[in-house]
């Protein structure tokens, strides 16, 4: 975009692309269509490198945020095998936030820096968990379904072509697996169990199917901007195409318990694909700004665990400490 | 104060409208880059970094975030800063040429030497 051409503001592929190098440019994307990935040092388009930072800082966001209504139930699980499986999960989760991070990290933005912005509001992560698990079979729920379109969502991104990110999501999808069984495994027993069990599993999967309709995002529109972006393999599969790939995926299998779901227009049609009653887009949107259920509290929850570990982090401190941008 | 559904939560009496100084730099320490070996016998591999502020510490870490499901024997951990790397904008410099065949086990071809010395015995 050299040269004293006008671009037109409102013009966001143009806008993404401006200023950049044009043999930069080529020879960047003629990398990514060769399949290689793109490390650390690559030069990179200012808007790959920005549009990264945002996704990967969010998913990680989401894993930590993610922990804590899952981590309400540690104390009160079912059993003391329950308890040790939810406590690794957990675990689990707050590891891939840090796996996460990192990857951001190698983008150029401090670990100190995204902690801040989710802390003030300012990063956002994964809707649902602003969500409350009210009984056990929620959290059942959460572990099956929720991780269940996790695993879709990052088996599709670690094809990207941000080699640090692809690294993490490998790691993150073997043990997302556990998760998924895990879960799986607990809302078969519920569903399979005495009446009182089966009624709380069904209550639990009732309140949570609009926020997993949410859960891949509103139906892209289909402009430059998304094109560009899935040239460049940051982005992998339309919200809509996951969204299918979810339904398709277990649907059937939540039927197979003789559970129910709470939609009556929700059925595979004649091409294959599932017909299924337009999420709530407002009150998707409403929750994500800060009106759900659980938003404040897992910000001052968040912000009150980084308050009081300051003085444990700033004790082990050392004045030789530097930072240096991670290598991988 | 939080009323919660997670009784820890409630207990711990939080504000809801808490506020906190920024972390400020280095509040989470500097970053290890973490090295493992899977079995005895392999290559040490990287894995990966985490923040620690010194290296006890990141061992510990080290452990913990990629040792967790017995997949390691062995753990390595170097600071980010005292690791060397080449460039990738330098990559030309691993290039090689055909006429380097002299290093590749393939740049040396015996046989038609030996089969032609074997006719020549033959025919004597």
């Amino acid at each position: 975009m050299y040269g004293n051409a006008y671009i037109d503001p409102n013009d966001k592929a143009a806008m993404m692309l401006a200023g950049e190098d044009p043999q930069k440019l080529a020879e960047f994307e003629a990398r990514i269509a060769r399949g290689e990935k793109i490390e650390p040092k690559d030069w990179m388009p200012k808007e790959y490198r920005k549009q990264l930072i945002r996704m990967i800082e969010q998913h990680g966001h989401s894993e930590i945020i993610g922990a804590l209504p899952e981590g309400t139930w540690i104390t009160r699980a079912p059993g003391f095998k329950r308890k040790l499986a939810l406590m690794a999960k957990v675990q689990d989760e707050v590891g891939h936030a840090q796996l996460l991070y990192s990857a951001a990290e190698t983008l150029g933005k401090s670990r100190e820096e995204m902690i801040n912005d989710l802390i003030t509001g300012k990063s956002k992560y994964s809707n649902v968990f602003n969500y409350p698990a009210y009984t056990w079979a929620d959290a059942c729920i959460i572990a099956w379904l929720i991780d269940a379109g996790a695993i879709i969502n990052q088996v599709a991104n670690a094809k990207g072509s941000y080699g640090p990110y692809c690294r993490a999501l490998d790691r993150i999808c073997t043990e997302e697996s556990f998760h998924l069984k895990y879960g799986h495994d607990n809302v078969v027993t519920l569903a399979t169990g005495t009446p009182k069990q089966r009624e709380l599993v069904q209550a639990a999967l009732t309140r949570w199917w609009p926020p997993i309709m949410h859960f891949f995002g509103p139906s892209d529109k289909i402009s430059n901007h998304t094109e560009i972006l899935m040239k460049w393999k940051v982005k992998m599969a339309t919200n809509d195409d996951m969204r299918q790939q979810f339904l398709n995926m277990y649907v059937p299998k939540i039927w197979d318990l003789g559970l129910t779901l709470p939609d009556p227009n929700l059925k595979k049609n004649a091409e294959g694909k599932w017909d299924y009653t337009e999420p709530d887009w407002d009150e998707f949107k409403r929750v994500i700004n800060g009106g759900g259920p659980c938003n404040a509290e897992r910000l001052a929850v968040r912000r009150n665990a980084e308050e009081r570990g300051r003085w444990v982090r700033e004790a082990l401190n050392t004045a030789e400490s530097k930072y240096m941008v991670p290598l991988a | 104060m939080i009323i919660s559904l997670d009784p820890r939560v409630t207990r711990a009496a939080i504000e809801e409208e808490n506020t906190i100084e920024p972390l400020r730099a280095l509040d989470q320490w500097e970053t290890y880059e973490v090295f493992h070996q899977k079995r005895r016998g392999d290559q040490h591999m990287h894995v990966g970094i985490v923040h620690a502020p010194n290296a006890e510490m990141a061992l510990i870490f080290g452990k913990e975030q990629f040792g967790r499901r017995g997949l390691s024997v062995n753990i390595w951990v170097v600071k980010t800063r005292d690791v060397f790397t080449t460039e990738y904008d330098d990559s030309d410099i691993f290039e090689t040429v055909p006429d380097k065949q002299y290093r590749e086990a393939g740049g040396y071809k015996v046989m038609d030497k030996i089969n032609k010395f074997k006719k020549g015995l033959k025919s004597e």
